[in-house]
């Protein structure tokens, strides 16, 4: 199966849980659990492939002018990773379906994690960095939302927020060290980085770009100091827990450092900060961990000690270390799976997890006893389990490791942490299941169903089979390491054997087993000692950074936006018109190429009409119907001056917005007060006079200096000018570049105007829904109504102009390709002819008439405008491509056919639904207001006084 | 005819700047609408300024004015019709909820005294 489909599938499929909510909780899990078979196959045919060494590839060209391309690869590496990432997902959903309660909604859960899934595929997949980048803010977003699942748990919510804060601002530092590397190498795509070491190793930027590299990883996968996040996520449902914390989501890190091995290991820097931090981790997490009560708060401190494991591993930069690290991640993936699940089975049947309240367990729970058992002995590195094989492997690299010059120093601490990691196996398996049984559990703890230890045991099964037999795990290994190394270096040629001899890795083992029991039996005195240590605990550290951080940026904040608009909008203006002053000061202005034209008396009425209309607003302004006039005046002289200066279509779209842009406003002052109270000050009133005086100015000059000059390059509009009829068909060039050109912004613009439309709708709705309902029914009107609401003589006229309105809005529509005119236009001229029913007939009469709603409309515009686009792909063409033919029916003239005009009809459809759905809107609340609305379509007909039926209506007038 | 286009603009900015200062919704809103007319108009100019020449191909011409900033404009127009509806909405519907017109974000007393005003 194409890669591509292996990463699309768990995205795509994450919207069917959600659809199979209803349908029960096993379809729900059952259909998640298909869609992570179908990935899990897809990854499985291309295991062949893989075997033979090769690297399969698939690519779709996204933005390639930014090197953004949708690359995927897979390789050995890729290849284990997907693995793991499926496989182990596949065993979560089918524990999860068991695990999760009645009350949970598990169609949010399994979409969650469907998504989680895609973006770890994704980024395992992926052979573009950029597009890496992108999946990897996507698994911590996805994670965010898995970890606090649990809404009403607050630990869940902060564990999630945490894990979000550390690992999306790791997440940041890692685009920048991305970017570094793709600026060094030229390419963003991996394959070629990984082929150029010397390249980005001998850049002067290598080391800025390594540490924020690794800054994303340390925090994806919990090192030291950024470990603190992952105690906090075990908040989460068990599942998450054991399918983020052992195979999937820490792993991320681990996984990049190994994708990134071949160019940036083996140089001194990566070696101190990787393997110091890899052993700070390891130790420190080791002895956390075992001082731990909550059985899973052990298991994450143990899961962030073996990270720093595998990060050591892959510090020391030599191919043994590599393949022991390749090794750990598969052996650290069963058995910390595997526990994670059985700490889950004891919460739920024993309701704690809390490892003082338990123990004696092994004779009630005998199952979970054996799963758990081998799987932390396993941790502990017990010969005969896999985890003694990688572990073995470990510490013979840390034998060969020298740090600070002191040949001792890893080996002794890699062996000491081994031993705490003992230690807290053995705590794990001796306080929990040995001892006495007790008589105080939460609740009578007994072996779970099949479905919830089945997928652990499939995981142990794995465990003891690695473990007892190590050359079935050999050649995949080594396949997977050859994958890591590139060409940096060859696959060691060691064998995995359980017996090696008596070499000294075997001695550091024995110590730390000894070593381990030694510690559980003095247990006791150590806790004691460990509880009377201070230590710094990383959340309140955090909490008080974050709690600075708020407080300045209130502190910064809080002044400046004291909630008074005005006083932002002046502040506004003055920047803006200081930086066009400095520019103005420091620019220089070329000598004018064009000649000023002669202004004839008509013009100069018009301006004098708009200038005195724009005063008298300003002037006039409290008086609010008079501005409203006023404004319409200047909108009209707006309109006439866009006619003289050959812009028809300009004119008419002008002209009639400001019809309903006028009309629209006399019906929100219908309710606003009609004058405006006087309450600035004087000072105040001179101080906005100078800003706007001063802004006025300031494009006036702007404006006058650019008209008497000529563009200074060659405007594009010479290819629409000239490629208008050729290309689009059509002679109206401003019709062709809308529909055509730049039919794209169209279709854009007109998706804004009908989101415009239903955000009023919406407002209205919840407006009216509230306690604003009230309000308006209790409201008296302010004026005297009109005795004869809807006359007799406007009905009559409008009733007549419509048809003749629509068909000119036909006309417009049809015309609007060669002459002035076109879809807009001709939506807002229909739109109007329907505003002049509501307006004569009322509201009532004119609803009862309307057979479709207004939502519907801009939705089969916008739909119609976009499968016209859609369908330029099926003829291999880009979005949005523009096809016409002549045709010629008899005994019409010859007319064009144009696929633009279908869009266009696109653009006037929603052009009529979103002007109809804003008035429409604002005349219900209108409606409200005066309840006794009139609705008769005519109200001069006195024997009618009795109340109507409004459903029988229509009928008897016949429309 | 230049310098009475970009007059215009600069009256329609002052103005509309002037009215957008104002305390109330009414007034700010119109004095928006102003503005809008003034960059429009403004864009629309950077075609510069061209009579009798409407961007209509036909045989025989060749004298165009440039299309483009037209096309841009009439989508303007369309759109600030949208947001205009949106604002006055907005506006509208703060001013059933609270029986106040007013821009700025009023302190609770102050909002208190000008509730027993109206």
């Amino acid at each position: 199966m194409s890669l591509i489909f292996v990463v699309a599938l768990p995205f795509f499929g994450a919207l069917l849980p959600g659809l199979m909510n209803s349908a029960g909780r096993s379809a729900c899990a059952g259909v998640t659990f298909a869609v992570s078979l179908a990935a899990f196959i897809g990854i499985l045919t291309n295991l062949p492939m893989v075997l033979a060494g090769e690297v399969v590839m698939a690519r779709v060209d996204w933005m390639p002018s930014l090197g953004l391309n949708f690359t995927l690869m897979l390789d050995g590496l890729g290849f284990f990773f997907a693995l793991l990432i499926l496989g182990i997902g596949l065993l979560i959903i089918a524990y999860a379906r068991h695990y999760l309660s009645r009350d949970d909604n598990m169609g949010e859960f399994f979409t969650y994690l469907l998504l989680f899934q895609g973006a770890m595929v994704g980024i395992v997949l992926s052979d573009n960095i950029l597009l890496l980048l992108v999946f990897w803010e996507l698994t911590s977003l996805s994670s965010f939302l898995l970890i606090g699942y649990w809404k009403h748990l607050p630990e869940g919510r902060q564990g999630a927020r945490m894990a979000l804060m550390v690992t999306g601002m790791g997440g940041l530092a890692m685009i920048g060290g991305m970017l570094i590397l793709g600026q060094i190498v030229g390419s963003y795509d991996l394959s070629v980085i990984l082929q150029n070491r010397e390249l980005i190793q001998a850049d002067p930027l290598y080391v800025p770009a390594l540490i924020l590299i690794l800054l994303g990883c340390f925090t994806k996968s919990a090192q030291f100091p950024f470990h603190f996040w992952l105690p906090h996520a075990m908040a989460a449902p068990t599942p998450v827990s054991a399918y983020l914390h052992s195979a999937t989501m820490v792993k991320a890190g681990i996984f990049l450092m190994a994708r990134m091995w071949p160019v940036l290991s083996g140089t001194p820097e990566w070696f101190m900060i990787v393997t110091i931090a890899g052993l700070v981790t390891m130790v420190l997490g080791a002895l956390i961990a075992l001082f731990k009560h909550d059985l899973k708060a052990l298991l994450a401190f143990s899961t962030v000690s073996h990270l720093g494991l595998i990060t050591m591993l892959l510090g020391t930069g030599t191919a043994f270390g590599a393949m022991a690290a390749v090794f750990h991640i598969l052996n650290h993936a069963t058995f910390k799976a595997a526990l994670f699940m059985s700490a889950g089975i004891i919460d739920h049947e024993a309701h704690t997890r809390d490892i003082r309240r338990l123990g004696g367990l092994r004779k009630l729970m005998p199952v979970t006893f054996m799963i758990a058992s081998l799987a932390a002995l396993s941790m502990a590195g017990i010969p005969l389990l896999n985890g003694f094989l990688s572990k073995e492997m470990m510490l013979e690299e840390a034998l060969h490791t020298k740090l600070f010059g002191m040949p001792w120093l890893v080996p002794a601490l890699a062996t000491f942490g081994s031993l705490l990691s003992a230690a807290y196996c053995f705590r794990l398996i001796g306080h929990v299941f040995l001892g006495p049984v007790r008589d105080d559990y939460p609740a009578k703890p007994h072996d779970p169903g099949a479905g919830l230890w089945v997928p652990p045991a499939i995981l142990v099964v794995l465990v003891v089979m690695i473990g007892v037999a190590p050359f079935l795990a050999e050649p995949f290994v080594k396949l997977v390491t050859a994958s890591v190394l590139g060409d940096a270096a060859e696959v060691p040629k060691a064998y995995f054997k359980i017996w090696h001899g008596l070499v000294p890795a075997l001695y550091m083992s024995i110590i730390a087993v000894v070593g381990g029991l030694l510690m559980l039996a003095i247990f006791t005195p150590a806790l004691r000692l460990w509880d009377a240590t201070p230590r710094p605990e990383a959340k309140t550290i955090l909490d008080a950074i974050v709690a600075t951080i708020v407080a300045l940026a209130r502190q910064i904040i809080l002044p400046l936006h004291n909630g008074a608009f005005t006083r932002y909008a002046a502040i506004a203006s003055v920047a803006i018109i200081a930086a066009g002053f400095h520019a103005w000061n420091t620019g220089t202005v070329g000598a004018a190429t064009r000649v000023m034209q002669a202004a004839g008396p008509v013009p100069i009425a018009g301006w004098l009409m708009l200038v005195a209309a724009t005063a008298g607003m300003v002037l006039l302004h409290r008086n609010r119907l008079l501005s409203l006039i006023l404004i319409g005046i200047v909108g009209l002289m707006v309109s006439v001056g866009f006619v003289f200066f050959s812009a028809p279509d300009l004119a008419m779209t002008q002209f009639t917005v400001e019809v309903v842009t006028i009309i629209l406003l006399l019906l929100a002052l219908n309710f606003l007060p009609n004058r405006t109270p006087i309450e600035s000050t004087v000072l105040r009133r001179v101080r906005d006079t100078g800003v706007a005086v001063a802004g006025g100015l300031a494009t006036f000059a702007l404006a006058y200096y650019y008209l008497l000059r000529d563009a200074v390059g060659t405007p594009i509009s010479e290819f629409h000018l000239a490629n208008s009829y050729k290309g689009g068909g059509g002679t109206n060039v401003v019709n062709v570049i809308l529909v055509d050109f730049r039919g794209f912004d169209t279709y854009g613009e007109i998706i804004v105007l009908g989101i415009a439309a239903l955000l009023i709708y919406a407002l209205t709705e919840t407006l009216l829904g509230g306690p604003v309902r009230a309000r308006l029914l209790n409201r008296q009107p302010d004026q005297e109504r009109a005795g004869d609401v809807h006359p007799m003589m406007m009905v009559v006229l409008t009733r007549v102009l419509m048809p003749v309105i629509l068909l000119v809005g036909f006309y417009i529509f049809w015309r609007g390709h060669n002459e002035p005119g076109g879809g807009f236009i001709a939506g807002l001229i229909v739109s109007i002819g329907v505003v002049m029913q509501y307006m004569a007939s009322g509201f009532v009469w004119t609803s009862a008439r309307l057979r479709y709603p207004y939502h519907g409309v801009i939705g089969a515009g916008v739909l119609i405008a976009g499968l016209t686009g859609i369908g330029s792909w099926f003829v291999g063409k880009p979005f949005l491509t523009s096809d016409f033919t002549y045709v010629r029916i008899p005994p019409f003239e010859k007319f064009e056919l144009a696929t633009a005009a279908l869009f266009d009809l696109g653009v006037f459809l929603a052009v009529v639904g979103a002007v109809m759905l804003s008035l429409e809107s604002f005349s219900r609340l209108a409606r409200r207001a005066h309840v006794p609305d009139n609705e008769h379509p005519m109200d001069i007909d006195p024997s009618r006084d009795d109340p109507l039926q409004i459903g029988a209506k229509p009928a008897k007038e016949g429309g | 005819m230049e310098f009475l286009v970009a007059s215009a603009v600069g009256v329609m900015t002052a103005g509309g700047l002037y009215l957008m200062f104002r305390l109330r919704t009414f007034p700010v809103i119109l004095g928006m609408s102003l503005l809008t007319y003034a960059v429009n108009v403004f864009l629309f100019a950077s075609g510069r300024l061209t009579t009798g020449a409407p961007p209509i191909l036909s045989d025989g011409v060749s004298v165009y004015t440039d299309p483009l900033p037209q096309a841009l404009v009439l989508t303007a127009i369309v759109i600030s019709f949208g947001m205009t509806a949106v604002v006055v909405m907005i506006g509208l519907g703060a001013f059933l909820g609270s029986d106040d017109d007013h821009v700025d974000d009023q302190l609770d007393d102050e909002n208190e005294e000008a509730r027993g005003k109206s």
